[in-house]
C-alpha cells in the first residue's frame, strides 16, 4: 500500500493500463507536456512517449470524435475533457455518436473508450467551470458513468474503465484531487457496477457520490454523537448501478437520504429514490430525503458556493430533522 | 493480344467499366428506394443521391478493401460502393429483420463494418472528427489504411469541419475529406449563406492544403482525383480536401419537390447527368453497346433481387429493442 493523492492515483491508473496494453492511447488539451491543468497526468508523456500521450488543440469535438473513430478501429483511447462543463461543446459526439453507434449498427461497432473529466465545485471558478454533470451522462443510454471518491477507486475504477469494452464517462471531482489515501500496489482494478458500504449503519442510510462521500462520512460521525447510527454507501458507479447493495442497506435501516452535488432536478438521487420507493416501500419508515445543491447555476464567491453545495452541517441537520 | 483502352489520364477499360457498373447500380438502387417510398414501404425518411453517383463510385473503385468510408445520411451509395449487401441495405430501409442493422439504424445510418463502411452519420459534420480518428488509428497501427470522409456543402460552415481539418493536418493523418457540393444545404443555396464562393476549396488554404475543385459529375475526373488523394494519404503525405461539384436530381429528402431551385438550373444539371454522360463517353471511346447493355440489365436484376429479398424479410424482431446497447449484447444498467 502506498499513500497517493487522488491526482497521482489517476495517473497511476492510466499508467497501469498503458503499460499492459499497447493499444491504449491518451490525448487531450495540455495533458502531455504540461501533465494536465490539474496535474493528474504528470509523467505519462515521459514514460510512454509523444505518440501515445499527445496534446491536442482546443477542439473538444475533434478530441472525442477522434477517440471514437480510433475506438471503432482497434485502439483503446482515453481522452481528457479539461472541465466537465466543456462536455457541452462536444455533447453531440458524446450523446449522439459515441453512445448510440453500437446500438444503431446492430452491434457492428465496439467503442472501448474513456472520457475523463474534472467535475464539480468547491474551487470558486464560477458556473462554467464548476458544474456537477454526472446526471447528464446518466440520462443517455449507451454510456457507463463512474465517479470515484477515494484515490484507490480513482486508480482501480479508471483502470477497469479503460479495460471495459464500452464507452465510459469518468468524473474526477476537482475538490478531491488533493486528497490522499492508501492505494494498493501493483495491478489494481475495481469492478464497474459496484457500490461500496463505507460505513454500516442501523438507523438510516446516506447514499453519496464522489466528493459528497467524505462529507457524508464526517456527518455520520457527528450524527453518532446525537444517537443516530447513520450508514454511508458510496455509489461510485451510476451506470451500471448497484441497486442490490443500496437497497440492501435501505431495507436494513428503513430510511434513505441521498447527498448530491448536482443541481436538484433529475439528479441521480431522484432515480435511486424512485427505485427505492418502487421496490422497498414497505421497508421504509419515513420519507426519502434528497440533499442537493439548489436548482441554480453554481455561484463563484466562496461564501455563496459553500452555502449552495451540500455541507456537513446541512447533511447533519437534515438527517437529524428528518429522523426526529 | 488485346489493346488496352485508356483515357488520357490512363484509366483502363476494365476500371471504366467498373465505374460505369457501380454508378448504374447506385442509380437503380436509389430509384427503387424512391418507388418503395411512394408505395409506403420505406417508412420514415430517406435522402437520395440521384445525380451524385460518380463521386461515391469513383472512390469506391479507387479504395483498398480495408480502407474506411465515413458518410452522411445521404449515404446509400457510399455504403454500397464498398461492396455492402444491396439486399441488406434495402431491407434496412424497409425496417426488416434482415436489414444490415436489423432495422435499428434505418436509411440514415447504413453501416457495414465488414466492408469498411464505418457508418452513415445524420448530424451534419459529426463524422469528420470520427473519420480523422480512424485515420489516426490506422497511422499509429501502421496499417496503411486510408480513411475517406464524404460530406455535403452545408458541413463546411459547422465547427467540426474546421476542428477535424486542423487536427488531420497537424497530425498528418491518412485521410481524404470529400465535400460533395450539390449547391443546396437543405432548401437554402450554400452560396447565399457562405463567406466564400467555393465552400470547401476556398477554405483549404486556411489549413495549408491545396485547393482541389473538381467536376463531381465526371467519373473519370473523380477517379483520378480519388487515386491521387488516396495515394498521398497512404504514403504518409497527409490529408486532402476535395470539393466535387454536383447536383441532386431530387429534393433534400423523401417528398421534397425542390421547388426552390430555378428550372433552368435544374435543366442544365440534368444535362450533366453523370451516368448518362459516362455512358456516352464510353461509347465514344469505342466501348460498344454490347458491353454496356448487359451491365444495365444486370444492375436492374441485382436491384430486383435485393428488393425481393428485402420484401420477403420478416419485420424487425422485438428483442432488438433491448439488444446491443453494450458489448455484452444487452442493455442492463442495474443489478
Amino acid at each position: 500500500m502506498a499513500q497517493l493523492t487522488f491526482r497521482e492515483a489517476v495517473a497511476a491508473g492510466i499508467a497501469q493500463e498503458m503499460e499492459r496494453d499497447p493499444l491504449v492511447y491518451f490525448i487531450g488539451e495540455d495533458v502531455a507536456a504540461a501533465g494536465g491543468v490539474f496535474k493528474a497526468t504528470v509523467g505519462l508523456l515521459e514514460r510512454f512517449g509523444p505518440e501515445r500521450v499527445r496534446d491536442t488543440p482546443i477542439s473538444e469535438q475533434a478530441i472525442v470524435g477522434a477517440a471514437m473513430g480510433a475506438a471503432m478501429t482497434g485502439l483503446r483511447p482515453i481522452v481528457e475533457i479539461m472541465f466537465s462543463d466543456f462536455l457541452a461543446t462536444c455533447w453531440d459526439m458524446v450523446a449522439n455518436q459515441v453512445a448510440k453507434t453500437r446500438y444503431m449498427t446492430g452491434g457492428q461497432v465496439s467503442l472501448p473508450l474513456v472520457i475523463r473529466t474534472a467535475n464539480g465545485g468547491g474551487t470558486r471558478f464560477g458556473a462554467q467551470h464548476s458544474q456537477s454533470l454526472e446526471n447528464w451522462a446518466m440520462a443517455v443510454p449507451g454510456l457507463k458513468v463512474l465517479a470515484p471518491s477515494t484515490p484507490a477507486d480513482a486508480k482501480g475504477l479508471l483502470a477497469a474503465a479503460i479495460r471495459d469494452p464500452d464507452p465510459v464517462l469518468f468524473f474526477e471531482q476537482k475538490s478531491l484531487y488533493g486528497t490522499a489515501g492508501e492505494v494498493p500496489d501493483g495491478e489494481h482494478l475495481e469492478p464497474l457496477g459496484t457500490a461500496v458500504i463505507r460505513r454500516p449503519g442501523r438507523d438510516c442510510t446516506i447514499v453519496a457520490l464522489a466528493a459528497m462521500v467524505p462529507k457524508a462520512l464526517t456527518a455520520a460521525d457527528r450524527l453518532s454523537g446525537l444517537d443516530i447510527d447513520a450508514g454511508v454507501v458510496d455509489v461510485r458507479s451510476l451506470v451500471p448501478l448497484d441497486t442490490r447493495t443500496i437497497l440492501g442497506e435501505v431495507r436494513k435501516t428503513g430510511r434513505l437520504f441521498t447527498v448530491e452535488e448536482n443541481p436538484r432536478l433529475c439528479g441521480w438521487g431522484a432515480e435511486i429514490a424512485s427505485i427505492a420507493a418502487d421496490e422497498c416501500f414497505d421497508d421504509l419508515d419515513g420519507p426519502i430525503v434528497r440533499i442537493t445543491t439548489p436548482h441554480v447555476p453554481l455561484p463563484a464567491a466562496d461564501v455563496l458556493e459553500d452555502a449552495a453545495m451540500p455541507s456537513v452541517d446541512r447533511i447533519v441537520n437534515t438527517v437529524k430533522g428528518a429522523m426526529r | 493480344m488485346s489493346t488496352r483502352t485508356t483515357t488520357p489520364s490512363g484509366i483502363d477499360r476494365s476500371t471504366r467499366l467498373r465505374l460505369y457498373r457501380l454508378m448504374v447500380e447506385l442509380r437503380d438502387f436509389e430509384q427503387r428506394a424512391y418507388e418503395l417510398f411512394l408505395e409506403n414501404l420505406v417508412r420514415g425518411t430517406s435522402h437520395l443521391a440521384l445525380g451524385q453517383e460518380a463521386i461515391a463510385a469513383a472512390f469506391g473503385v479507387a479504395m483498398r478493401e480495408d480502407d474506411y468510408t465515413f458518410c452522411t445520411y445521404r449515404g446509400h451509395g457510399h455504403t454500397l460502393a464498398r461492396g455492402a449487401s444491396m439486399a441488406g441495405a434495402m431491407a434496412e430501409l424497409l425496417g426488416r429483420a434482415n436489414g444490415m442493422m436489423h432495422g435499428k439504424g434505418g436509411s440514415m445510418h447504413l453501416t457495414d463494418v465488414t466492408h469498411g463502411a464505418m457508418g452513415s452519420y445524420a448530424i451534419v459534420g459529426a463524422h469528420l472528427p470520427i473519420a480523422a480518428g480512424a485515420a489516426w488509428s490506422a497511422q499509429v497501427r501502421r496499417s496503411g489504411q486510408v480513411s475517406v470522409c464524404f460530406f455535403g456543402d452545408g458541413t463546411t460552415n459547422i465547427g467540426t469541419f474546421h476542428e477535424a481539418l486542423n487536427l488531420a493536418v497537424v497530425w498528418r493523418l491518412p485521410i481524404v475529406f470529400v465535400c460533395e457540393n450539390n449547391q443546396y444545404m437543405e432548401y437554402t443555396p450554400i452560396r447565399s449563406v457562405t463567406a466564400v464562393e467555393h465552400p470547401a476549396a476556398d477554405r483549404a488554404s486556411a489549413y495549408g492544403l491545396e485547393p482541389i475543385l473538381v467536376d463531381g459529375n465526371d467519373a473519370d475526373v473523380m477517379y483520378d482525383t480519388a487515386v491521387k488523394a488516396i495515394g498521398q494519404a497512404r504514403t504518409g503525405k497527409g490529408p486532402s480536401l476535395v470539393e466535387a461539384l454536383t447536383y441532386r436530381h431530387g429534393g433534400h429528402s423523401r417528398a421534397d419537390p425542390a421547388r426552390y431551385r430555378p428550372e433552368a438550373e435544374v435543366r442544365e444539371w440534368l444535362g450533366r447527368d453523370p451516368v448518362q454522360r459516362y455512358r456516352e463517353r464510353l461509347l465514344a471511346a469505342g466501348i460498344d453497346e454490347g458491353a454496356l447493355a448487359p451491365i444495365d440489365s444486370e444492375a436492374q436484376a441485382k436491384v430486383d433481387q435485393a428488393t425481393e429479398e428485402a420484401r420477403q424479410g420478416p419485420p424487425a424482431a422485438l428483442e432488438e429493442i433491448e439488444a446491443q446497447v453494450w458489448a455484452d449484447g444487452g442493455s442492463t444498467w442495474r443489478n
